[in-house]
């Protein structure tokens, strides 16, 4: 789950990090009267959306004055970046900056612990300069059971100052950001950029944190925090149904059991010449009721002109699925065609439930590709 | 001789009396996996289905039955709680089919087994299966066939697919893994090929992966390396988006890392026969045994 800027420099300050003072605004009424509290002296208005590049987006603009901050207001609220609506801005006075660098936390998969990066090459996109001047981002794996300790912290944060006394206050920062990390169960804590001011100050301008879905059942005040105003409306519906849903661009609706044969039904649809409509995983629990609602949640996309169900009956019975299609297919109507594939536990009964509802039932994957591609073009 | 399980194995169900946990542990028996101990806390003294005893704790079912391989279906929100247990056991083999479990309670979590010299299968895995010797997980047993071919799959569904492949048109199984769908697992790819390569009653090892992270790529340069078997290689989530976890934690494209073109390609590089569907899965095997 991502979280706006906002909230994670609320979590970093919590955690002790120097942060600016900065406040969220809806309306352009708000935008000018937080800018006015700020007093004197230029802000900052900042888009607050789950999308990267929002400077080049125009979602950021410094306003000299009030009346400014409003008027930036007004354009960037409402604004569309990467798909997502702009509902809020973030007001802050604009930094007085001397330099800019990066601080980063993620969980490497190869060596399986948490690993620090930092570059003095901050306020840009970090995965730019790992692709071009790796040289350039320092790396620590930290070792879970001890923490970042002292020594390694201002290591690195040697690596971006000179002055001691700001690598000192750098270091600390690091530190307060591991504890942040593992005390929200985040994947990815970045300050970028972390700043020293004109007057020798160290602190965070703009954060991204990014929380493991795995820790949100128990941390509330964290899965509290999920905006789903930032969410396409039919993946909301679907995480609510308990399915992982993901919209795409195609004409072939598809509803597979299990994460992996999912992803292979949707490369075959492209192998036949097709394009999927969705990622859907009904997972392998049996439930008609999540065969319903999945059938709801592919329906709801107009651009869907053939829905197809791959099934590999394990854990989940196919005479179940069945059970479901038939229910959903009673309680509203397709109006797009329909190709079942079930194999599996208690294939024979599914077959003979759609069967007698008068769906044709196939138990090999590539005909049933190949027949919802064909459906989907005629359409 | 097979991969990890055999009729040697000894296994303890954690969560044994759970809605999940008995109903595999019933499917196990059913194969003939010797399930010597249950693990409830609170239900220690009891017997399950009249036959396989209850214990408080792993301790005290280790003890009492000898039990050498774990297998987890607790949930989520104690199952890094139950790994932890199984490793100070001291069993060597604990194999996690729960789902969801925090990274961060895995960055813990490993060192610790490593420490123990435990293996972990999982998490957020369908376990494994020796054909007709021993199954430990949730594979359905009807659709596998003893045989020759090793199978190791970060999927779950996905893997049946395949094997039921295999398995209707001539080709058994020799063990199939299940390694997991999560980001930080306790046995990869390479563990897998390698106890493949060395196994005499394993001819040829066919290799599932799918989006995200760089594991089938180090398991890529392995097989060039190390391996004189044949290895054929399938990739799921060619037409996945950057940037969305694709149902399973660890299928996710980081910016340009992570996607299937570049598995695909190190696969081919290293001389490993890629399927670009399931289907292909038999023609390539039959190719190269």
């Amino acid at each position: 789950m991502n979280l706006h800027e906002y909230q994670a420099r609320d979590i970093l300050r919590r955690h002790g990090i120097p942060v600016p003072p900065g406040e969220v605004a809806t309306t352009t009424d708000e935008a000018r009267a937080i800018a006015a509290r700020l007093g004197p002296g230029p802000v900052v208005v900042k888009a607050q959306v789950h999308a990267g590049g929002r400077g080049k987006a125009g979602g950021v603009k410094l306003a000299a004055n009030p009346a400014e901050a409003a008027a930036h207001a007004a354009k960037i609220l409402g604004m569309t970046i990467k798909g997502f609506t702009v509902r809020r801005v973030l007001v802050a006075p604009a930094a007085d900056i001397a330099s800019e660098s990066y601080v980063g936390i993620i969980v490497d998969r190869t060596s399986q612990r948490p690993v620090l990066m930092v570059s003095a090459a901050g306020g840009i996109d970090i995965e730019e300069v790992a692709a071009r001047t790796p040289e350039k981002i320092h790396r620590l794996a930290v070792d879970p059971r001890y923490g970042l300790l002292a020594h390694q912290a201002l290591g690195l944060a040697l690596k971006l100052h000179r002055d001691i006394a700001q690598a000192r206050a750098t270091a600390d920062i690091m530190q307060r950001l591991y504890a942040a990390f593992y005390a929200v169960g985040a994947s990815l804590a970045e300050i970028n950029p972390l700043v020293t001011t004109r007057d020798g100050a160290v602190a965070a301008l703009d954060a991204k944190i990014v929380i493991d879905d795995n820790e949100l059942d128990r941390r509330p005040e964290i899965a509290a925090l999920r905006d789903t105003s930032a969410e396409a409306p039919s993946e909301v519906a679907a995480r609510e149904a308990g399915l992982t849903f993901i919209k795409l661009d195609g004409a072939v609706g598809c509803c597979v059991n299990g994460a992996g044969l999912a992803m292979a039904t949707m490369d075959l649809v492209k192998y036949y010449g097709g394009a999927p409509a969705n990622f859907l995983d009904i997972g392998g629990s049996s439930n008609p009721q999540k065969v319903v609602s999945a059938l709801q949640i592919i329906t709801a996309d107009a651009s869907v002109r053939a829905i197809l169900f791959n099934i590999f009956g394990g854990i989940t019975r196919c005479d179940d699925v069945a059970t479901g299609i038939v229910q959903a297919t009673r309680a509203f109507p397709l109006q797009v065609p329909l190709v079942i594939r079930l194999t599996g536990t208690n294939e024979e009964l599914a077959v003979q439930i759609l069967t007698q509802a008068g769906f044709p039932a196939l138990t090999d994957m590539d005909e049933a590709v190949k027949q919802a591609v064909a459906q989907a073009k005629a359409a | 001789m097979s991969v990890f399980i055999d009729q040697q194995t000894r296994l303890v169900v954690q969560g044994i009396t759970g809605r999940d946990g008995s109903f595999h542990t019933r499917q196990m028996i059913g194969y003939g996996t010797k399930v010597v101990a249950g693990v409830t806390p609170g239900k220690g003294g009891q017997l399950f289905d009249s036959v396989v005893p209850v214990f408080d704790t792993v301790a005290d079912a280790v003890r009492e039955t000898q039990a050498n391989t774990a297998v987890i279906y607790v949930p989520a929100a104690v199952a890094a709680s139950a790994i932890f247990e199984a490793a100070d056991a001291g069993v060597p083999l604990i194999v996690c089919i729960t789902e969801g479990i925090a990274v961060l309670d895995m960055t813990r979590v490993l060192p610790y087994l490593h420490e123990r010299g435990a293996r972990l299968i999982g998490p957020n895995c369908p376990g494994l299966i020796s054909p007709a010797r021993s199954k430990v997980g949730i594979i359905p047993g009807n659709i596998c066939r003893p045989g020759r071919v090793g199978v190791v799959s970060r999927s779950g569904t996905l893997t049946y697919e395949i094997v039921h492949q295999l398995s209707t048109q001539g080709l058994g199984q020799s063990t199939c893994v299940g390694i997991g769908g999560d980001p930080l697992i306790g046995t990869n790819f390479i563990h897998c090929l390698s106890a493949f390569q060395a196994d005499t009653e394993t001819d040829a090892v066919v290799m599932i992966g799918e989006i995200g992270g760089t594991d089938e790529q180090q398991a890529a340069d392995f097989v060039q390396q190390a391996m004189t078997k044949p290895v054929i290689g399938f990739i799921a989530g060619q037409t996945a988006p950057p940037g969305r976890r694709m149902g399973h934690a660890g299928a996710i494209i980081s910016g340009s890392s992570g996607t299937a073109a570049e598995k695909m390609a190190a696969f081919a590089r290293a001389g490993i026969a890629v399927m670009k569907r399931p289907a292909d899965v038999v023609p390539l095997l039959k190719e190269r045994l």
